[in-house]
């Protein structure tokens, strides 16, 4: 198949070459490479974000639930793309954006929090880490903790680790009086649990300070680019999105989820201006739905899905799959689409070369407990 | 944040574990009252005080009204989709979308007076150690308001299935749960057939009809991963299907039903057979059969197990000690899932006594604690709900069926802890003039405020500053 070909000149004959010199990178490091993070929680459906219209499988397993590859955006002979996604369409079009479908971490399981768990934490079993990969990846860059924040009042378990980082979500409520904060601040630099988060919400607070932010998709997508644009700010961001559980009344539902991610990464990329040349959002999810619909207008707990990598420095308008196929034979356990790259490769090849590291390094910091993988390389310039 | 930290210095004494990391905080008047006395049997005798269904529960509106007009909505936007010229197509008319608009309000209206039952009976009990225990069951149990339904079901949820067993048999709680409409909506059971039942027969003998129904298998998953087993204790994806199939049927009353709103069960959806799940067979009719399940369930060891890891990580710290939990799972193999025998367990084992703070409390747990640190009787006109919203924990909305963290790295988080200054700042202002936050802080934390914690308060620039400082101390934001 066209697609597995192209999979494999990519990763295997080109690898080497496909790396930017060491210096230039580690330079670009410094200050104005952007990687942004988005998870999608609840097992976003890759079948129908990318959909596979040529394989002949897919009509017959999603009957009703298929999308109509008329109104679909058509990405190449072999996939389209979601009809609500259309500035990701744009992207595609540009070159802006690509997908790598049928991917997967190594987890195998139909549990969502353990699913979660894998790929935020980056081991090859639930809880086997206790740290996340992308607070390692914080830890290569060479400014270390102010370099990352999490668009949430909270620090999801990706984020969370040795080094400290930010996190920041719009609040409705009045500013703090000073004494207040003094004092606040004295008793929690002498405890060690509180210290570290108590500097960064402040350090967050004064960088957000008149970008009167809100809570929806397109503000939200404007926030994270006023972090990442300001001249010392964070150059690793995490967004968390939920809501893709779709057991039922999946199509109003996808659509709906897609369209706000779709305006939140519209509003992404306007925001940055020219940053969005150096800048690299990859978006995730923690495994698949079932390959066929469900008996209530869904889909259940699955295992491949798809991966979302986009922005400027991107080698995008293209689909990155060894498809695996949807003959019943082909799918995974017999209902799956099956996995046939790894999540956590691509993961390391993305933010890698999004930042200017060395990918195999990456590799091996990020996922070390998972036995390192062959980054994916070559899908940024 | 740093993945080791040094536990705090702040020594605890047992009155102030009994009243803060056992109950729900102390009011100013707890521990200098003479009934408080020994605070093991503080706790223990609570068992006999708890008001199962207090006045702020009792007043809360019925959901059922609600649910049948939203039903009654959503049967005739089909309706309209299967006479529209384009097939499920169909818009809402001007009236019917004002209609639902009014529904969705009536419904957060709802919402909003049960989370207010709820703060209220957690500000007025005289049981909070007990109430604290409904809070965690609700959490174990959760559903999570993301659609209609579920928001106007939530209240009752808590009220009618967790409040009446949290003294009683584990296993009569899991049926309740399991049972209720809140739950059966929220993990898609009432739409899931039997592939093989006399309903699916009948809707693909039909032109056109052909497996558009089926099995949806969220819930049997939950059941066994969430609320009994445990996630990787040794059931299988077969396990899981042939589970889903034995809960078809299982489903919420509609408007042609004897009891619209309430639990259903539809034979016709039932898939036929018997079930084979964890090895065993299940050939019991109808309803039975998935009852038959839940109880075997109930009484597996790895549901012990599970039930006791939680417990113990909430009560003796984040990282539960192996010990107690098998003490707890033995106390609930033993008594078959007797609650107030585990808790008696809990209650007499030495490792929720740790005399230093181990817990963060949740939002949640920080509002209402902060509440009763203040005297509040009433919760009066202020809106819980939205303030809980502020502070990252929205109540009933854990976003996810396995309900909210209970780890200090989810709360002790940069943007979480500013709020909570912001907002202990709103809930100090207007009562300064009556509190002296140097008299109050030993009275909620007793025998347990750090000298740096008086130290600040009694320096504080103002009346309200010291007392916000009080509830935002590090001292307030744990147990």
């Amino acid at each position: 198949m066209f697609h597995r070909r192209s999979f494999l000149h990519l990763a295997g004959g080109a690898a080497g070459s496909l790396l930017v010199a060491p210096g230039l990178v580690l330079a670009a490091a410094e200050t104005e490479r952007r990687f942004v993070f988005v998870i999608q929680r609840g097992a976003a459906d890759g079948l129908n974000i990318v959909v596979p219209y040529a394989d002949p499988g897919y009509a017959r397993l999603r009957g009703a639930l298929a999308v109509d590859p008329a109104a679909a955006t058509r990405l190449d002979g072999m996939f389209a793309l979601h009809p609500a996604l259309k500035e990701t369409a744009a992207m595609y079009a540009r070159g802006q954006a690509l997908f790598v479908h049928a991917v997967a971490s190594p987890y195998r399981d139909r549990s969502h929090f353990d699913g979660q768990n894998v790929l935020e934490t980056g081991g090859s079993q639930p809880y086997q880490a206790r740290d996340g990969w992308l607070n390692r990846l914080v830890a290569m860059l060479p400014r270390g903790g102010d370099a990352a924040i999490a668009i949430a009042p909270t620090v999801p378990p990706a984020l969370r680790g040795p080094v400290q980082v930010a996190s920041y979500a719009p609040s409705g409520l009045p500013d703090p009086a000073d004494d207040l904060l003094t004092r606040v601040g004295t008793l929690y630099g002498a405890d060690s649990q509180l210290r570290g988060a108590w500097n960064a919400a402040l350090d967050a607070r004064k960088l957000a300070q008149g970008s009167g932010a809100k809570q929806d998709p397109a503000a939200l997508g404007k926030l994270t680019a006023t972090f990442l644009t300001k001249p010392h700010g964070p150059r690793i961001a995490m967004l968390e999105t939920e809501g893709w559980d779709t057991h039922s009344g999946q199509d109003g539902r996808l659509a709906t989820q897609l369209r706000a991610l779709d305006t939140l990464l519209a509003a992404l990329r306007d925001g940055m201006g020219p940053a969005w040349a150096q800048t690299t959002v990859l978006v995730a999810t923690e495994f698949g739905r079932t390959a066929a619909a469900n008996g209530t207008g869904g889909t259940d707990h699955g295992t491949g899905s798809v991966a979302w990598v986009l922005g400027g420095a991107v080698k995008g308008g293209r689909v990155v799959a060894d498809w695996p196929g949807l003959d019943p034979a082909q799918l995974y356990e017999g209902r799956d689409l099956a996995p046939t790259t790894q999540l956590d490769a691509l993961l390391a090849g993305v933010a890698g070369e999004s930042l200017g590291l060395d990918p195999a390094l990456v590799a091996r910091r990020l996922f070390p407990l998972a036995g390192p993988p062959k980054p994916i390389t070559g899908l940024i310039v | 944040m740093p993945p080791e930290h040094r536990p705090p210095e702040q020594s605890l004494s047992p009155a102030a574990i009994a009243l803060n990391r056992f109950g729900l905080g102390a009011r100013p008047d707890d521990a200098a009252d003479p009934s408080f006395g020994d605070p093991h049997a503080w706790l223990a005798s609570q068992f006999d005080r708890f008001d199962v269904t207090p006045p702020a529960w009792a007043a809360l509106a019925d959901a059922r009204a609600l649910l049948a007009g939203y039903q009654e909505q959503q049967r005739a936007l089909r309706q309209a989709r299967a006479q529209a010229a384009q097939p499920g197509k169909a818009e809402r008319t001007p009236e019917q979308k004002a209609a639902r608009r009014d529904l969705g309000e009536d419904i957060h209206a709802l919402y909003r007076q049960a989370v207010q039952a709820r703060a209220q009976s957690a500000l007025e009990t005289q049981a909070p150690f007990v109430e604290r225990l409904v809070h965690f069951w609700a959490n174990h149990f959760c559903v999570s308001v993301d659609n209609l339904p579920v928001t106007a079901l939530a209240g009752a949820f808590e009220r009618d299935a967790i409040r009446p067993h949290v003294l009683g048999k584990f296993e009569d709680m899991l049926l309740a749960v399991e049972h209720h409409p809140a739950m059966l909506l929220y993990l898609n059971q009432n739409q899931s057939i039997g592939p093989n039942s006399p309903a699916a027969l009948r809707a693909r003998a039909k032109p056109g009809g052909g497996g558009q129904r089926g099995l949806n298998e969220n819930l049997a998953r939950e059941i066994m991963e969430l609320h009994t087993l445990g996630v990787r204790s040794g059931y299988s994806q077969a396990d899981v299907t042939e589970f889903a199939r034995a809960l078809t049927g299982w489903t919420v009353g509609g408007i042609n039903d004897d009891a619209p709103g309430d639990f259903a069960f539809h034979a016709p959806q039932h898939e036929p057979g018997a079930r084979t799940i964890r090895g065993k067979t299940y050939d019991q009719p109808g309803v039975e059969q998935a009852r038959a399940v839940l109880t075997d369930l109930a009484r597996a060891p790895a549901t012990a197990t599970h039930v006791a890891t939680k417990l113990a990580r909430h009560f003796a710290g984040d990282v539960p000690p192996p010990a107690l939990v098998d003490r707890l799972a033995e106390a609930f193999n033993h008594s078959r899932g007797d609650l107030p025998t585990v808790y008696r367990a809990l209650v007499a084992s030495p490792e929720p006594w740790v005399a230093r703070p181990i817990k963060a409390k949740t939002p949640w747990e920080w509002t209402i604690s902060s509440l009763r640190a203040l005297g509040l009787a009433e919760i009066g006109t202020m809106q819980v709900a939205t303030i809980e919203q502020q502070l990252g924990q929205p109540v009933w909305k854990p976003g996810s069926p396995a309900g909210w963290d209970d780890v200090a790295a989810s709360w002790i988080a940069p943007d979480a802890l500013l709020r909570r200054v912001e907002f202990a700042q709103r809930l100090a202002g207007p009562r300064a003039a009556q509190i002296d936050a140097r008299q109050r802080a030993p009275q909620v934390l007793p025998a347990a405020l750090s000298s740096a914690t008086a130290q600040e308060i009694a320096h504080a620039e103002s009346p309200a500053s010291a007392l916000a400082l009080l509830l935002v101390s590090p001292d307030f934001l744990r147990r």
